[in-house]
């Protein structure tokens, strides 16, 4: 795992935002621009989807992006891809070191399978997804397909074995992607307290962006 | 890990050449094998729940809710709303793949090179993007339905740097998958090669599809115990019918 900083200052980014511990955020990012995410408290899973702002049809996908790149985890290098095949954003820095492609998002209805039938009424990054989405309206439900889960930690073993494990992010970790087209950024920054995506304690994360 | 085959009378029957495509409803109490006839075949899969189709398979919900990157039998393949779509009762060749996705023709033209419709007439080279877009489009699904798919019979393991390495021979002639549909289930289905598959030639295997009757859904069992997020996930999709 190979971690590479980024040089650029936040007093010389353009646009700056802190989303609260389980808020939903969308912000457009325009091609040439930089977005930076950043951990503010450590262990924070900033579930993402990326949207063309022409075609809001178009979309990361993750198979394409996982194929071309021949690897499972993005980190530094990693272009992401769309599902017509054009890359949207590539990953220019990361001192984080690996983020998931595999977890989804959750929701009220898989926390009911994965935990409780009573935990159908708690917080969710789908929630979050959906209020974003349709409160903007570009975006609805059939839009939401397998998102990335920046600074989680989800390790695939070679016999096919899957593990939400403690995070690897710290305070003050970042990943930073450049738009290579204008795109729509849709983030829920993850509410979930029944395992250890977030340390069991959601935090804050920060949205930076450079021209 | 299969019924005696008295008990599951045989509805219906239809092969699937390589390259094609083919899509309906499985019907609630409904098994249909899947059998890759020659071996080496791979059929990528769309499933999504046939009274409302917003509803669809969600692979990431799948995977993380059994703990598992691979899919084979004892698994169901869950929607977003918590509920199994199908549940895999029987597997003879023991691992399926969530990690290829499909090929779209610009893709299929880089891999195997230009095979069109005018110099080859159906044996041109179809690519799974446009194949399971024209199977959604028939029961008027559209781009944003084309999610994360399933390739049967195929198997991509993961090394300790997260590298993808495709494993060949996986599927044997006459091995097959069962899938057992606890609810009406939209399946979507295209043989095609796995895009991973180092082979450079344009060769895709056919499929024989098999609908069976069950008497009971017994046959889930395995599925229903074999981690307590499926009888979780049972109970999610018997209340659609209460």
């Amino acid at each position: 795992m190979t971690l590479t900083a980024s040089d650029k200052h936040p007093e010389a980014a353009v646009y700056r935002a802190t989303i609260g511990a389980g808020e939903p955020f969308l912000c457009e990012v325009k091609a040439g621009q930089s977005l930076r995410l950043l951990d503010l408290e450590g262990n924070q899973a900033v579930d993402t989807l990326f949207y063309s702002a022409q075609n809001p049809r178009e979309r990361y996908d993750a198979q394409r992006t996982l194929r071309k790149q021949n690897r499972v985890y993005l980190s530094t290098g990693s272009v992401l891809y769309s599902n017509l095949g054009r890359p949207m954003l590539s990953i220019t820095a990361d001192t984080c070191g690996r983020h998931d492609t595999l977890g989804g998002a959750c929701a009220q209805e898989s926390n009911t399978v994965r935990y409780a039938l009573d935990k159908r009424y708690m917080h969710s990054c789908r929630d979050n997804f959906l209020r974003a989405s349709l409160n903007d309206g570009r975006l609805n439900k059939s839009d939401i397909g397998a998102n990335i889960n920046f600074f989680m930690n989800v390790p695939v073993t070679p016999e096919g074995g899957l593990t939400f494990e403690d995070g690897i992010s710290a305070p003050g970790k970042y990943v930073e992607l450049k738009a290579h087209m204008d795109v729509i950024v849709l983030i829920s920054n993850c509410p979930q307290l029944n395992n250890p995506c977030n340390g069991y304690n959601p935090t804050p994360a920060e949205v930076l962006v450079w021209d | 890990m299969t019924a005696a085959l008295t008990l599951r009378p045989t509805l219906y029957e239809e092969l699937v050449p390589g390259g094609g495509h083919t899509s309906f409803v499985l019907k609630r109490g409904q098994l249909l094998r899947i059998t890759d006839i020659e071996g080496g075949a791979n059929a990528s899969l769309l499933l999504l729940n046939a009274a409302e189709k917003s509803e669809r398979l969600n692979l990431p919900d799948s995977l993380k809710c059994q703990h598992t990157a691979k899919l084979t039998a004892g698994h169901c393949l869950y929607s977003d709303m918590g509920r199994v779509l199908a549940a895999i009762t029987a597997d003879t060749c023991g691992w399926h793949d969530s990690f290829g996705g499909v090929l779209n023709a610009e893709e299929v033209a880089e891999q195997y090179g230009q095979g069109n419709y005018q110099q080859l007439r159906n044996g041109f080279f179809r690519n799974g993007v446009d194949n399971l877009l024209v199977e959604m489009g028939k029961w008027n699904l559209n781009l944003q339905d084309l999610l994360m798919c399933l390739n049967l019979f195929s198997k991509v393991t993961v090394d300790s740097d997260g590298c993808f390495h495709f494993q060949p021979g996986n599927s044997k002639a006459g091995d097959h998958i069962e899938l057992y549909a606890p609810m009406d289930c939209l399946v979507v289905l295209t043989a095609l090669q796995h895009p991973m598959d180092p082979n450079p030639v344009y060769a895709p295997k056919p499929l024989r599809l098999t609908w069976h009757k069950v008497e009971s859904d017994g046959i889930s069992v395995l599925c229903r115990t074999s981690r307590p997020e499926n009888a979780r996930g049972f109970h999610n999709t018997e209340r659609l019918y209460i």
